[in-house]
C-alpha cells in the first residue's frame, strides 16, 4: 500500500504521450461520453426538452389550427408538424452553447486545453452528444405527432432523407452556437444569446403559415430564409411530395454553415481561457 | 535546467497590461510561491506556462520544452488545478478522474486503476461513486487536484488552491502539498495568501501590477524589511505621525500607520531591548499609547513595504491610499522595473528588488 503511495505521488519517468490527428475520434468519443453519463444522470433536462415541442404542437393544432389553412394541404396538420420538428431540433441547438458555457464558467475547458488530447475534440465532442440529445427529443416528438394524427405519407426513403436533412441542419448550426457559447461569459448569457435570435429564424419562415400571408415586404425575407427552404424541403419529403430544388439548396445551407461556423468555432476555442 | 522557465513574459488585455515583463524559474522539486494581489498578473502567467494563453512577448519552458512552438509535448508533463474546481457535476468522482485519464490516452484499464487509486489516496473512496453535484467544496477541491494528478506530472500548477475553502480543508490541501513536493514534483502554486506562501513555498516571487518585484525565501524576504518590527498603539490618532518622528531614528524601513490610525509599525533590525526604550521614549514625548509590542514580520508587512500597498486589497485602486512615505524604494522599483530587469540572479544574492530598501 505504501509503495502505490509513494508512486502515486511521484512524477512519472516517462511524460510523453501520443498525440496527433489520429486521437481526433478517441478524444471527442471520451468527451462525448462524459455529456451523455451526465445526460443520463439528469433525465429532468431531456423532459424539459420535450415538453416545449409538445406545447407546440398541441397550441398549434389546436388553438390556431382551426384559423390557418395552407394552401395545398386539405389538413393543417401535414403542413404544420414538419415544421415543428424542423423547429424543435434547431432550438435544441442551443444545449450547444449552454453546456459549452457551462464547461468554461466552471474552468473544465482550461483543464481540457491543458491536456494532451486532441483539442478541437471538445467541441466535437459536445456537438456530437447534442445530437444524440436531439435524436431523443425527436422521437418522443414524433410519437406525439402520430397521436393528434400527422400521417408520414412519403416513403421510407423519403422519411429517411427529411430527418438527415433535419439533423444535418441543426448540427451546422450547433458549431453557431459553439461559437456562441464561447463568447458569452456565463451560463445566463448563453441561455438567451442561444436562444433569442431563433425565434425571428423559425417564426419568419413558412413553418406555421404559408408565406404568401404575410405582409409584402416580409415575403422576401421569409422566402430565402434557409429555414424556409429547409421547412419546405422536409416538408415536401414528410408527404411524399417533390422537395424540388428546396433539397439540393437546404443541404448546402446546412454544409456551409457548419464550414464557415465550424473555422470560427475552432479558431475561438484555440484562444479561449475561463474568467 | 530548471523544471519551469518564464522569461520576459508580456501579456496585454486591451488596454490592460496583465504582465510587463516577468522572470522566474523553478527548480526540479522545489515549490515556488507566486505572491500577489488580485489583478497581479499570477493567473494570467500560469495560463502562459499552462498552454492555455499566448503571451505578446517572451518565452516559457517546461522540462527544457517551449510550451509555445511544442505545445502537446508540454501538456503531457504538467498538472493544472485552476482557481475553480474543474469537476464536471453530472459524473462520479470515479468518472471524473478516469475521464482525464483517457484524455492523456491511457486505456481503459490502467485509467481506472489510476482512478481507484487515486479515490483511495484522497480519501474519496466511498464518495467515489457518487456524483459530484453532492461532494463539498473540501471533497471538489481534493477531486480536482487529483485529476491534475492523474498522469503524475512532473510539474504541477496550483492557481490560488485553497481560495474560498474553510480552514480545515485548506489545512487538508496545504498537507496535500507537501506529500506531493516531497514526492519530487515540482510545484507552482500562486496564492494572494501570505500565510499559504510562507508556509509551502521553498522560494516566493512577488508580483504586482504585471511585475515581479521581490524574490527570496521567506526568511529573506523579511530580513529585507528588518525582520523584526515595533508596533505602538496610541490613544489618539493624531499621535501617531509623532510616534513616527519620536521612534523613527530606531527604523530601519518605512514606518506605516495601519488602517485603524492608531497603529504604527516600524520595522527594525534588533528588537530586543527596544520595547521599553521605546515606552521612555514616548513617554518623555508625552505621547499615550495603548500598546508597544515587538513581533517579528510577517509577509504582510513585506508585502506593504515592497508594494505600499496591502496585499488583499484590490491593486487597480489604491493609488490614492497610499502613505505618507511613498516616495520610497519599492514605489520606485515598480516604475523603475523595465521588462529587460531579470529577477534571475546568482545565488548569493536573492532578492531581486530593483532597488534598495535597507
Amino acid at each position: 500500500m505504501t509503495t502505490v503511495e509513494e508512486v502515486l505521488l511521484t512524477p512519472a519517468a516517462e511524460h510523453d504521450v501520443p498525440t496527433g490527428r489520429t486521437w481526433l475520434l478517441h478524444d471527442s468519443w471520451t468527451e462525448a461520453l462524459r455529456h451523455l453519463r451526465a445526460m443520463r444522470r439528469s433525465p429532468e433536462l431531456l423532459i424539459y426538452a420535450t415538453v416545449q415541442p409538445i406545447m407546440f404542437v398541441v397550441l398549434f393544432v389546436y388553438v390556431f389550427g382551426g384559423a390557418i389553412t395552407a394552401p395545398g394541404y386539405t389538413d393543417y396538420k401535414q403542413y404544420l408538424l414538419p415544421g415543428i420538428f424542423a423547429q424543435t431540433v434547431l432550438f435544441n441547438s442551443s444545449f450547444t452553447a449552454v453546456g459549452l458555457a457551462d464547461d468554461l464558467t466552471k474552468g473544465i475547458i482550461d483543464r481540457l486545453r491543458s491536456l494532451p488530447m486532441y483539442q478541437e475534440a471538445v467541441l466535437v465532442g459536445r456537438t456530437f452528444s447534442d445530437v444524440v440529445r436531439n435524436l431523443l427529443t425527436f422521437t418522443v416528438m414524433l410519437g406525439v405527432a402520430f397521436a393528434v394524427g400527422f400521417r408520414i405519407e412519403g416513403t421510407m426513403a423519403q422519411a429517411v432523407s427529411a430527418t438527415v436533412l433535419l439533423f444535418a441542419f441543426s448540427y451546422a448550426f450547433s458549431w453557431i452556437q459553439a461559437l456562441v457559447g464561447l463568447s458569452v461569459g456565463s451560463v445566463e448569457a448563453a441561455n438567451s444569446a442561444s436562444f433569442i435570435w431563433m425565434f425571428p429564424l423559425t417564426f419568419v419562415s413558412s413553418a406555421f403559415v404559408p408565406v404568401e400571408t404575410m405582409p409584402g415586404w416580409l415575403q422576401p425575407i421569409a422566402e430565402h430564409n434557409p429555414f424556409t427552404i429547409v421547412t419546405n424541403a422536409t416538408r415536401a419529403l414528410y408527404n411524399g411530395r417533390d422537395p424540388g430544388s428546396d433539397l439540393w439548396l437546404a443541404w448546402a445551407w446546412a454544409i456551409g454553415i457548419a464550414l464557415v461556423f465550424g473555422v470560427l468555432a475552432t479558431r475561438k476555442f484555440a484562444s479561449t481561457t475561463g474568467k | 535546467m530548471p523544471a519551469v522557465v518564464a522569461e520576459g513574459l508580456v501579456k496585454s488585455f486591451g488596454n490592460t497590461k496583465a504582465l510587463c515583463g516577468v522572470d522566474f524559474d523553478v527548480e526540479r522539486g522545489q515549490i515556488l510561491g507566486v505572491l500577489g494581489p488580485n489583478g497581479a498578473g499570477k493567473t494570467t502567467a500560469v495560463r502562459i506556462l499552462t498552454t492555455l494563453l499566448r503571451p505578446d512577448a517572451g518565452r516559457a519552458e517546461i522540462d527544457g520544452i517551449d510550451v509555445l512552438e511544442q505545445p502537446q509535448r508540454a501538456r503531457a508533463r504538467i498538472g493544472l488545478t485552476g482557481q475553480y474546481a474543474a469537476v464536471d457535476e453530472g459524473l462520479s468522482g470515479h468518472e471524473n478522474l478516469e475521464h482525464v485519464a483517457r484524455l492523456y490516452h491511457m486505456g481503459v484499464s490502467v485509467a481506472r486503476e489510476r482512478a481507484t487509486e487515486l479515490l483511495e489516496r484522497f480519501d474519496l473512496v466511498d464518495a467515489g461513486k457518487r456524483v459530484v453535484k453532492g461532494y463539498s467544496g473540501g471533497m471538489r477541491r481534493r477531486l480536482d487536484i487529483a485529476m491534475s494528478l492523474i498522469a503524475r506530472p512532473s510539474v504541477l500548477f496550483l492557481d490560488e488552491p485553497t481560495t474560498g475553502l474553510d480552514p480545515r480543508s485548506r489545512q487538508s490541501v496545504w498537507e496535500l502539498i507537501d506529500e506531493l513536493v516531497r514526492g519530487g514534483t515540482t510545484t507552482l502554486l500562486t496564492t494572494q495568501y501570505l500565510d499559504e506562501a510562507d508556509r509551502l513555498a521553498d522560494d516566493i516571487v512577488v508580483i504586482d501590477r504585471g511585475r515581479a518585484i521581490a524574490r527570496g525565501t521567506s526568511e529573506e524576504l523579511k530580513q529585507q524589511i528588518g525582520g523584526e518590527l515595533i508596533e505602538v498603539e496610541v490613544q489618539d490618532p493624531g499621535d501617531a505621525q509623532r510616534v513616527i518622528e519620536v521612534l523613527g531614528h530606531h527604523a530601519c524601513g518605512d514606518p506605516h500607520v495601519g488602517d485603524d490610525t492608531r497603529t504604527v509599525s516600524l520595522p527594525v533590525f534588533r528588537v530586543e531591548g527596544l520595547v521599553p526604550v521605546a515606552v521612555r521614549e514616548l513617554d518623555a514625548a508625552g505621547i499615550a499609547v495603548h500598546d508597544v509590542a515587538a513581533r517579528r514580520a510577517t509577509l504582510d508587512d513585506v508585502f506593504f513595504a515592497l508594494t505600499g500597498h496591502a496585499a488583499e486589497e484590490d491593486s487597480t485602486d489604491d493609488q490614492a491610499d497610499r502613505p505618507d512615505g511613498s516616495g520610497d524604494g519599492a514605489d520606485d522599483g515598480r516604475q523603475a522595473g523595465a521588462p529587460g530587469d531579470s529577477p534571475a540572479a546568482p545565488d548569493g544574492d536573492r532578492i531581486m528588488q530593483e532597488t534598495e530598501s535597507s
